[in-house]
């Protein structure tokens, strides 16, 4: 029972061991501790989505998960899913379609649409709004957010069965 | 803002659990996904010193049938996986239906059955679900294992039957019979907000009435509310106008909600009325359930 942790987790395909305080929440060691600065912490109780990273392969609130309770856990942020090129088409399509303006909402966009477009192969409008519905964007009124979701959405299922394309699904799948 | 300053505890085991639990006293809290428990702490509304990570504990965690007519969920199984579990898909679809309707993709990821049904929110899906579905909530502490009837368990708002040491170890949901139709829906201003109004509902479908109907409203009081007197007037009917009309009418009896930020006690019973109706003639396979 203690106020301070000892954690090791890897974060970005790196091993980190930090000690942390109890109650720092995930995105504030992100930025403050790693001084990953692509994660944001918007409202800070779970509504705004701003802070949105991956726990073991899934897409989690990073302001309500603690720190501590990290220990051993596989982390990814925006700036390590850039860095893989995993998604690389994402991102171009949310440059192409210019749904991103002040850039607050988009890491948490962006990763919370990898993870729709990596659960659900063709999903409809309806559900790519639904999905990144606990992803509040101020500026964009979202249109061009959607836009961009559908555009690499279209462009993947034109390649359809192409090799490359499967060893990357089987490859984020992992 | 920050949750205020605590400490942190893992536990290894079930049994260290309550151990650590009984040393840290009754204010400290059990963090299982932390959806709401971690939200509270930065809204400064709870202070609970110590935290007790449970979610580890194998001894919550899985899904499984257990005989024909049941299906036990593990206290620590997230929304996402309730969603996707063949078992609760085929046996317990009521359940399957009301995730996509918990939080956004993120928090059910993360958030638990256990958490949700223990923090008694009285707007929250599952709760409802339990009632109406006779779930069985498994009790535990550091003796033994009770079972508390879902109907029983949620004793007032934010309240629950659980008693002093006591954690939800699994739920128990009977296994869907064949006929029964269940439903669950609601009314919210975004998508993934808390209801202004919400309805969960099963009955026995034979020929074109509806048997043994179990009808839950959430969002409409100060926890889940079984509308009796709404069955009452439908059990053994057919779902037409003048029988809907009877079970609407009867909700003046059953709901009595309070004004809140959605609306004042008349809108909240409006709403549950025109919820009512659409369940209804959902459970009956009446396709136009938007009409009501």
């Amino acid at each position: 029972m203690s106020t301070h942790l000892d954690i090791t987790l890897t974060v970005n395909g790196e091993r980190v061991s930090r000690r942390v305080e109890a109650r720092r929440h995930l995105v504030d060691f992100l930025r403050l501790d790693l001084g990953l600065m692509g994660s944001h912490a918007g409202c800070e109780h779970g509504f705004c989505g701003a802070c949105t990273v991956r726990v073991d392969g899934a897409v989690v609130r990073g302001c309500l998960v603690l720190a501590a309770a990290l220990d051993g856990a596989q982390v990814e942020t925006i700036e390590g899913v850039s860095d893989t090129g995993e998604i690389r088409e994402l991102q171009e399509a949310f440059i192409a379609r210019n749904a991103a303006q002040c850039g607050y909402c988009t890491p948490g966009m962006l990763l919370t649409a990898a993870e729709l477009l990596r659960q659900n192969p063709a999903p409809t409008r309806e559900e790519i709004r639904e999905h990144l519905s606990g992803n509040y964007c101020r500026c964009t009124g979202y249109h061009a957010i959607v836009d961009a979701v559908e555009t690499t959405l279209m462009k993947r299922l034109k390649r359809g069965s192409e090799p490359s394309v499967m060893i990357e699904k089987s490859v984020s799948s992992l | 803002m920050k949750a205020p300053p605590l400490s942190y505890v893992r536990a290894a085991t079930l049994t260290e659990a309550f151990q650590l639990w009984r040393g840290a006293g009754p204010d400290a809290r059990l963090l299982a996904g932390g959806q709401t428990l971690l939200a509270t702490l930065a809204f400064r509304l709870s202070d609970p010193g110590t935290l007790i990570d449970i979610s580890r504990l194998r001894e919550l965690r899985g899904i499984a049938q257990v005989g024909t007519a049941a299906v036990r969920v593990g206290a620590l199984t997230t929304h996402a996986e309730l969603g996707r579990h063949e078992l609760i898909r085929s046996h317990v679809p009521l359940i399957a239906e009301a995730v996509p309707l918990i939080a956004h993709p993120a928090i059910r990821n993360r958030g638990t059955i256990g958490g949700s049904l223990a923090f008694a929110d009285p707007a929250a899906e599952l709760p409802a679900c339990c009632i109406a579905l006779d779930a069985a909530v498994i009790a535990r502490n550091a003796a033994d294992e009770r079972r508390i009837p879902a109907a029983q368990f949620f004793t007032g708002l934010y309240t629950t039957a659980l008693r002093p040491y006591e954690l939800i170890a699994a739920v128990e949901f009977p296994v869907a019979k064949a006929g029964e139709r269940a439903v669950i829906l609601e009314l919210a201003r975004r998508s993934g907000d808390y209801a202004m109004a919400g309805i969960a509902a099963k009955a026995r479908l034979a020929g074109a009435t509806l048997v043994d109907p179990q009808i839950v409203f959430f969002g409409l009081g100060e926890r889940p509310v079984l509308a009796q007197a709404a069955m009452a007037a439908i059990s053994g009917q057919q779902v037409l106008a003048g029988t809907i009309a009877a079970a609407q009418a009867a909700l003046a009896t059953d709901l009595d909600p309070p004004a809140d930020q959605h609306g004042s006690p008349q809108t909240k019973r409006h709403l549950a009325g025109v919820l009512l109706a659409r369940a209804l003639k959902r459970m009956a396979g009446i396709e136009d359930a938007r009409a009501a």
